[in-house]
């Protein structure tokens, strides 16, 4: 028995020692407003996605607890509870941020997540964040079938969907005058580059029925190497190459479409392309129609909201903010809203996720990139203006973006319960211009 | 003696995984989580030591593991299938069953061959999950919420109740490979590793052995993909890619060959190193792991298993 008795002692002695460690990782009972924040903090999409929404979204947190931020946003944190936010890196797959995410709410016990950027994280992060009750903003992807194949209690999203950036593009280059008599594209292969196909192709269909399809080209996300697609897209001699990549992917694609003269033999239109110009700089391709999936950096309203986070990032960082820190700023603005909302109703306590929920829902709130309003999805999904432009060189050979067309939020945006793709094939009834 | 042993080593194993089902109760959900998903990654790095022993080593065991991930999401999104047990059970046969089917073309290869053509294989899966889009491509799929004997518990006990079943089958599955380890075929393996030619001379197959051992390490990965896959709700082609068999090869190397636990334990080790790095350190956490994969070879070359030897030989002594 001798063996057993050693056996026993082993035991005990791990199980002291896995609840000590538990009880250390614990330990930290909290007052304020304790905030998951998941962005790219490596890989491809890091350096021009992730690091600097982070970047907009660590300096805009750091002024909030400080009550630095303009008015309505100038009560201290989230309703005068500090705010304290854990990063974690979005790199690895869906998989492994279901994960994270499950640590995130039940290990360190975050009040909110805030984050994901790729479309295969959204899709994969709401039915956990549901299970477990758990407060979750979407503050980036953008594939419209979040909450058009589902609903959610406790799932937000505080931007546009890709819809608008690909039928505000459709739009401005026929209302430009552009030949798009034949269109090819190259997108990623998930759901994002997929869906921004389909809406940007089915959009230019159903404006100008003649233009025909030459290539529909999907490489693998954050594959970084275009060549082939380069020469297919080269050889099929389209009149419009729709992209919607980004990240380091765009940059590559960029960097290697350039001195093959693809910019110049056809007209390329980048969905999202403004978030690689901080990085490119004058590298940048000229004659570019882009969007920045909202108004934001260099196609940003005049507001003094804007101008306000404009100068701030500036400031900090010394380069101008392009999509990414906006879209993250949007969303802790959009949070801070529903969470002084649901205060106000429930007398100034800390409110549940169930009274941050019911205020999250329908909100509207005012951001530098625009009014946003939660109008679909039965109020959990935003709509906001949008801009587009073309990129041209400025009197000191600088890359800006100039001729940019506004379009309100109604316009490019479908109704609340209608699915993204149907509201196009329909024609876009309802269309506010 | 060795009939005295065996007796020994049933009771052992039922009383520890008593012991950790109580356990279960009196941590927090996300360890009950983490372990879970320790115990999955553990099934496959099992399987690659059964092939170790018999001195090859999978550097594709991601193809198993994805196959029994994607088992569990159809029958589960596709069939209504949601009875965990049922859903792992069912993935450990039909992964095993494809196992066996491409193990002959396997088998005639050794060493650096027998890893590539592996990886060849779940590479190859790889690109055909991430192109149908009816699975959800890249994107993958959500599980439904899995029940248990037709129940379907709350959310709160959901996770305990899959912790329960892993640990009650993998500790069954588990026993059984430490008496095949111990059996005549078992031990053949380790001949084989040693001097396949003499083995072949004294009238054993090496090559039986290795299709033997590559089909028991095909279910094992098929059910540590499908356990995977209930513990996370989701499940993307991310389960068959390289990086995810290179984290099986190294839960092999950690635990080394020489005891069953001890691949757990490597699974549980690395997966509590890699989720405390990506919280503390979030801009640096690769580096962390890199390091700590570096460290654990240069200073445990043999594996944890060889502390477990180590320690209950010396309880043996004692003994006497």
């Amino acid at each position: 028995m001798n063996f057993f008795r050693q056996c026993l002692i082993l035991m005990s002695s791990i199980l002291i020692s896995l609840l000590t460690f538990v009880g250390i990782s614990n330990a930290d009972g909290h007052k304020g407003f304790k905030l998951g924040v998941v962005t790219f903090l490596s890989g491809p999409a890091a350096e021009p996605f992730g690091v600097p929404a982070w970047n907009g979204g660590k300096l805009f947190i750091k002024l909030l607890n400080e009550g630095k931020v303009p008015a309505p946003y100038n009560k201290k944190g989230f309703g005068g509870m500090k705010i304290t936010a854990i990063p974690i890196d979005e790199s690895g797959g869906a998989t492994k941020q279901v994960q994270e995410f499950r640590n995130l709410v039940q290990r360190d016990k975050v009040d909110a997540v805030l984050g994901y950027v790729s479309s295969g994280d959204c899709m994969a992060i709401p039915s956990v964040a549901d299970e477990l009750k758990a407060l979750t903003v979407l503050y980036d992807c953008g594939t419209p079938r979040v909450f058009e194949d589902a609903s959610y209690k406790y799932v937000f999203r505080t931007a546009a969907h890709a819809a608008m950036d690909n039928i505000a593009i459709a739009k401005y280059l026929i209302e430009k005058g552009h030949d798009i008599s034949s269109i090819a594209g190259i997108n990623q292969n998930y759901a994002w580059g997929k869906d921004s196909w389909k809406d940007f192709s089915v959009s230019v269909k159903k404006l100008s029925p003649s233009s025909e399809i030459k290539n529909e080209l999907f490489p693998k996300i954050f594959s970084g190497q275009y060549g082939t697609e380069i020469s297919a897209l080269m050889n099929s001699k389209a009149k419009v190459v729709h992209s919607s990549l980004w990240g380091g992917d765009l940059q590559s694609f960029i960097l290697q479409a350039k001195p093959r003269g693809l910019f110049k033999r056809t007209q390329v239109v980048f969905s999202a392309g403004d978030h690689v110009m901080p990085g490119l700089g004058n590298k940048y391709p000229e004659g570019v129609i882009l969007g920045a999936r909202g108004q934001y950096g260099m196609m940003a309203p005049d507001t003094a909201l804007n101008k306000w986070f404009y100068k701030s990032y500036m400031d900090e960082y010394g380069v101008f903010p392009a999509q990414p820190p906006y879209r993250m700023v949007q969303g802790l603005m959009g949070l801070k809203m529903a969470i002084e909302k649901a205060m106000e109703k429930n007398g100034g306590k800390k409110p549940n996720k169930d009274e941050i929920a019911a205020a999250f829902k329908g909100l509207e709130f005012d951001s530098p990139g625009g009014l946003v309003q939660m109008k679909l999805g039965d109020g959990h999904q935003a709509i906001q203006p949008h801009a587009i432009g073309t990129t041209a060189k400025d009197k000191d050979g600088n890359i800006t973006v100039t001729d940019i067309v506004r379009y309100k939020a109604s316009c490019v945006n479908p109704p609340n319960g209608i699915k993204a793709v149907d509201w196009i094939n329909a024609g876009f009834p309802g269309a506010d211009c | 003696m060795s009939e005295k042993l065996y007796n020994n080593l049933l009771f052992q194993s039922i009383f520890l995984m008593l012991f950790l089902i109580l356990v279960g109760l009196l941590i927090p959900n996300w360890l009950v989580f983490v372990i879970t998903k320790a115990i999955a990654y553990g099934l496959v790095g099992l399987g690659i030591i059964t092939l170790m022993r018999g001195g090859l080593v999978s550097f594709g065991q991601g193809f198993v593991f994805g196959i029994g991930g994607y088992t569990a999401g159809l029958l589960g999104t596709q069939a209504g299938l949601t009875d965990a047990m049922l859903l792992l059970f069912v993935s450990f046969l039909f992964t095993g069953l494809v196992g066996l089917i491409i193990a002959p073309l396997l088998a005639r290869y050794r060493d650096i061959f027998f890893a590539m053509l592996s990886l060849a294989f779940s590479m190859v899966l790889y690109g055909i999950l991430i192109k149908i889009d009816a699975i959800g491509g890249s994107d993958g799929f959500v599980l439904p919420e899995s029940t248990y004997f037709g129940i379907k518990p709350s959310s709160e006990y959901a996770d305990y109740l899959l912790y329960v079943v892993a640990i009650i089958m993998t500790g069954f599955i588990s026993i059984l490979l430490r008496y095949y380890y111990d059996s005549t075929p078992g031990l053949i393996a380790l001949a084989v590793r040693e001097n396949e030619l003499r083995v072949e001379y004294l009238g054993s197959s090496a090559f039986n052995v290795a299709v033997l051992n590559f089909t028991i390490a095909a279910g094992l990965g098929g059910m540590g993909g499908a356990l995977n896959g209930i513990a996370l709700g989701h499940i993307d082609p991310e389960f068959t890619y390289w990086t995810t068999s290179g984290e099986f090869v190294f839960i092999s190397i950690l635990a080394g060959y020489l005891s069953v636990p001890a691949v757990f334990l490597a699974a549980l080790l690395l997966e509590l190193v890699r989720s405390f790095s990506g919280r503390y350190f979030p801009d640096t956490w690769q580096l962390i792991l890199g390091l700590f994969l570096i460290l654990s070879i240069i200073f445990i070359p043999s594996g944890i298993g060889s502390f477990f030897k180590q320690f209950f030989d010396r309880l043996k002594k004692s003994n006497k």
